[in-house]
């Protein structure tokens, strides 16, 4: 008898207690800034698309699920003529952030990416890029490598100028 | 000799520096400048390495492995700390004006430079200096020029000037500066300047197709090939992705091409991605595949005549003697051609010299050019001539006691003396400034100043010149004769047969025919086009034709009569050349980069390619096999059916493994992006491709690298080394034969066996006749429509001309610029006159393969 009385106080209590399960998917869990979902591509603060079309997160894919093919500006620059991911494949690893160089390729805390048919999951650039800086603001690539970085790098030679 | 390298005994040569020893031992010492078809200069500093003089010399010392020389009893230490140091040091200073944009920069992922900054151990940056920058140049169509990238090693210099003998290329400023490129923007004119983007250690030359169309150098598949612009048959690599061929590089045989190759062969494969007809037409509207079928089976049974192609290779030629039977087969050129290269293999066959490889003219001691202008008709002959000119060079500085591998010191011990070279051309050569006689004569002559050389060796009577060069290469330890058919004569390559028989069994003896497949065809017999056309007037049939671009190889109204006593005229062909127009029924198929299939060399050397690049045409010899009710539909099927029909060619089914052999993978292990590129959305998601042809897998499953059979190999490499830099990985020594053999087999061989031996054959004698003699022009660019066909060659292919000895235009009352009528015909370019053309001689491009007379007059 005692015991019975107890569990009912004991369940009883619980009634007053504050919800822990959330309703999803009428209400969002909030993720963490870090959590590994959908990959998005970014832009520097001048609003310029980050990606050189370096290929490295494609090498890193362990599912080979990245494709990317470059173009170049008329000076000099690359950029991605088409960026593929597909998501059908993407196993979320993170490895692509990782090896990008330019902060340009980033996971963010969207998990919800599940569809009926495997084709729309295929992203191409104009799905994956964003308009803001995602997580590495103020970033800026073409500032600390590849061509014309302003400050740490001097005129261009006249190589007809014998003088030291 | 005996050293001891890291602590391991080595019994080396000891002809060599420490660095390619090592090298060539499989021991990797870092370095950057040395190149071991360029040899030691000792720029860079990076080889550092201890040295100690013997057993008790227990401190030695860094020397620069490249720069010295191997002794008895040495002993090596690599990875001796202070030398580890010092190397570390040696490209944390060579990298500070780099700027590291691997990111951004085509070489990435093959690059030497970046091999060796892993491996010298040097990854973060301590210099705070800003970092000097360049500007670049615009160096035409093949490359690209990023001078930021450029760490001063003089490779492309060494290559460009002292390998090649360019002359637009410099090293201007100085101190840390030093900048590489042309005094004025342009291409480059040379033709081997392709080659810099892989003699260049780092990303300031690449290629520019592969630029524009650009894929990590893991992500593409890569297939073993054999370039189609000319007989000598260099080996190159095609790289392709998504179905776009992406870049062709050279592919280390050591009896060919070594580490070069010229433009025509780098860039000649992408005529793959020209526009092509991709559907059968008939009479120029497009029909179904089963209609252009049907109409093919028809034609067939009408008993159709069979034109080969001197550009197609051994199974095509061969499926379509078999089709139509061996007396209703013919070559595509003409007679004189088809009869001069039948001639040359038989020439090559007799002996009693040797049979010259492209590696045997790069050492030679003494060379007799007779008549060809080889940098137009087999450019990497003409380079491998250039290094046969520095012979003596080396002989004078190896007098003075100085090494042939220390290139710089050469050049200076040598005092420019050079080689007994005579090369006796029409008109005036661009390797006149590597001979030693520059000899001019008319086209009908040279044969004549062969002959006298032959006599003055076999001790007669002869003319001054002919004797000087008798006795140079009387006195020579390794004489090589060269001719060839690019004067569309056969007085050279008699003449030639003449002097190497008269050298002996010590000469060697090349012989260069006009296209890739000149010899496959040869050797399957067939007269040439006029035969065709007297049997096709007497008897009108319909006529399978295989190469669209004919006029190029024979004379205007000979093709014109074939094409009108047709009745029919089937065309196989993957350019739309002149003809295609003409043809009733017109099939498509594969660019020789999209098929398989074997091209026999100017050695008779059968070598196989592969399919670089899939297709959905189907190769000529696939579509002609079913024609005539055969059953085979893969390479080795129809190289069986060839065993089985002429047992004297049997042999080249040996050329490579069949499709049976355990597979070899055409993508890198690290290949990426297979499940995006062209798989993403598919269910169920797609399989690679099969090729039935070859055990070549498109897909990364199967050997790699060296495991692979050298026939099927695609690339040498090892963890840590990636770049063309490290070819020596592949070959047995720096500058050896392939590991595991040099692919190919030998056709030919002297001593009267071999295919096609019909006993000694008679030597052939050129017609005189009336009027003007064609004296036909050659490109190093562009020799046929197939080349013109490649997007970056059809930028440097020259236009055509027509020129006169100044005397024969007064004669004819034209001046200069004024259009000429060619037998009645309006000539494709307007007049020039140069007083270098024989009188009596009409100088003529896209007159290649013959010569003949023809009348001019001023059009009106």
């Amino acid at each position: 008898m005692k015991g019975i009385l107890d569990s009912i106080l004991r369940v009883g209590r619980m009634v007053f207690a504050p919800t822990k399960t959330v309703e999803y998917p009428e209400v969002k869990l909030p993720l963490a800034p870090r959590t590994r979902g959908r990959i998005v591509l970014t832009r520097d603060p001048d609003g310029q698309e980050r990606c050189v079309a370096c290929n490295l997160c494609a090498a890193a894919c362990p599912v080979d699920c990245i494709d990317v093919v470059k173009a170049e500006t008329p000076d000099g620059r690359w950029y991605p003529e088409s960026f593929r991911i597909n998501f059908a494949r993407c196993i979320f690893c993170g490895y692509c952030e990782e090896a990008c160089p330019t902060s340009a390729i980033q996971l963010t805390p969207d998990v919800e990416l599940a569809d009926y048919r495997r084709g729309s999951l295929q992203y191409e650039k104009e799905d994956l890029l964003i308009s803001g800086e995602g997580k590495h603001p103020g970033y800026r690539y073409w500032d600390v490598a590849g061509k014309a970085i302003a400050g740490k790098q001097s005129d261009p030679v006249d190589p007809k100028d014998l003088c030291p | 000799m005996k050293i001891t390298v890291n602590g391991r005994p080595l019994e080396v040569e000891g002809t060599k520096d420490l660095l390619t020893t090592c090298l060539s031992a499989g021991i990797e010492i870092p370095h950057f400048c040395w190149h071991g078809d360029l040899g030691s200069v000792g720029a860079c500093r990076l080889c550092a390495v201890r040295v100690h003089d013997g057993p008790e010399d227990t401190e030695g010392r860094i020397e620069m492995a490249c720069m010295t020389p191997v002794r008895e009893g040495q002993r090596i230490e690599v990875m001796d700390p202070e030398a580890e140091r010092f190397r570390a040091r040696i490209i944390e200073w060579l990298m500070v004006n780099h700027p590291h944009d691997c990111a951004v920069c085509e070489e990435g992922g093959a690059c030497h430079l970046q091999d060796m900054v892993v491996a010298s151990g040097h990854h973060r940056r301590r210099a705070e200096v800003p970092k000097r920058t360049h500007r670049n140049q615009d160096h035409g169509p093949f490359l690209t020029q990023e001078m930021n990238r450029c760490i001063g090693c003089y490779r492309c210099l060494r290559f460009y000037r002292d390998y090649t003998g360019g002359k637009d290329f410099e090293v201007l400023g100085a101190h840390d500066r030093v900048w590489f490129g042309r005094t004025e923007p342009g291409a480059l004119e040379s033709p081997f300047a392709g080659n810099l983007a892989e003699v260049c250690p780092t990303g300031v030359f690449d290629d520019r197709w592969w630029s524009r169309h650009y894929a990590r150098p893991w992500d593409m598949a890569e297939t073993p090939s054999i370039c189609a612009n000319c007989s000598v048959g260099c080996n190159i690599t095609l790289f392709e992705r998504g179905g776009t061929l992406r870049k062709a590089q050279n592919r280390t045989h050591g009896a060919i091409n070594g580490s070069f190759l010229c433009d025509r062969g780098r860039f000649g494969a992408l005529a793959a991605e020209a526009a092509r007809p991709t559907h059968p037409t008939r009479k120029g509207a497009e029909i179904l595949w089963t209609d252009a079928i049907a109409g093919a089976r028809a034609l067939v049974a009408r008993g159709a005549v069979g034109i080969g192609s001197p550009r197609a290779c051994l199974e095509t030629n061969f499926a379509l003697r078999r089709l139509v039977g061996e007396d209703r087969f013919f070559a595509g050129c003409g007679a004189a051609e088809a009869a001069l290269v039948a001639r040359m293999a038989a020439i090559l066959r007799q002996g009693p010299a040797g049979i010259a490889s492209i590696r045997d003219i790069e050492r030679a001691d003494a060379v007799l050019v007779l008549g060809e202008d080889l940098t137009g008709t087999a450019p990497r002959a003409a380079l491998a001539l250039r290094q046969a000119a520095r012979d003596a060079e080396r002989r004078l500085a190896a007098e003075k006691g100085v090494p042939e591998w220390m290139d710089a010191a050469v050049r200076v011990a040598g005092e420019g003396r050079r080689s007994p070279v005579a090369l006796v051309t029409p008109l005036p050569d661009v390797l006149d400034e590597v001979a030693l006689w520059p000899l001019r004569r008319a086209p009908a002559e040279v044969g004549a100043f062969g002959q006298a050389v032959a006599a003055a060796l076999r001790g007669e009577e002869a003319a001054p010149e002919a004797r000087a060069v008798a006795e140079a290469l009387a006195a020579a330890e390794a004489p090589v004769v060269i001719a060839g058919a690019g004067l569309g004569l056969a007085g050279p390559a008699e003449a030639a047969a003449a002097v190497a028989a008269a050298l002996g069994a010590r000469a060697r003896i090349a012989l260069f025919p006009p296209e890739a497949g000149s010899v496959g065809l040869a050797l399957l017999g067939g007269t040439g086009l006029e035969r065709a056309v007297a049997e096709l007037e007497a008897d009108p049939r319909p006529v399978i034709l295989l190469d669209a671009s004919l006029p190029d190889r024979a004379p205007a109204d000979i093709v014109d009569r074939l094409m009108t006593a047709a009745t029919e005229v089937m065309l196989l062909d993957w350019l739309d050349g002149p003809l295609a127009a003409r043809a009733d029924l017109m099939l498509p198929v594969t660019a020789p980069a999209e098929t398989s299939g074997t091209y026999i060399n100017h050695e008779g050397r059968a070598q196989r390619f592969f399919t670089g690049r899939p297709s959905d045409l189907v190769p000529a010899w696939r579509l002609l096999a079913p024609l005539c009710g055969a059953t085979e539909t893969t390479l080795d099927e129809i190289l069986a059916a060839l065993a089985h029909d002429c047992p004297d060619l049997a042999v080249v089914r040996e050329a490579a493994p069949g499709a049976e052999a355990a597979p070899v993978a055409r993508l890198p292990a690290r290949a990426s992006g297979r499940t995006a590129f062209d798989l993403a959305g598919r269910v169920p998601e797609g399989q690679p491709r099969i090729d039935a042809d070859s055990a070549l897998a498109w897909s990364m499953e199967g050997a790699q690298g060296l495991d692979a059979p050298p026939a099927l190999r695609t690339r040498a490499e090892r963890p840590g080394l990636h770049s063309a830099s490290s070819a020596w990985v592949g070959t047995e020594g720096v500058g050896g034969p392939v590991r595991g053999g040099d692919p190919g087999v030998a056709l030919l061989m002297a001593g009267g066996t071999g295919p096609g031996s019909t006993g000694p054959g008679t030597p052939l004698e050129d017609m005189p006749g009336e009027g003007f003699r064609t004296l036909p022009l050659h490109d190093p660019f562009a020799a046929t429509a197939a080349d013109r066909a490649s997007p970056p060659l059809a930028e440097r292919a020259p236009g055509p001309r027509l020129v006169l000895h100044p005397e024969d235009a007064a004669a004819l009352g034209a001046a200069e610029g004024v259009r000429l009528l060619v037998d009645g015909l309006p000539a494709p370019a307007s007049l020039a006159l140069d007083p270098a053309v024989p009188r009596g001689h009409v100088a003529l491009t896209g007159a290649r393969g013959y010569a003949r007379f023809v009348t001019l007059e001023v059009a009106p």
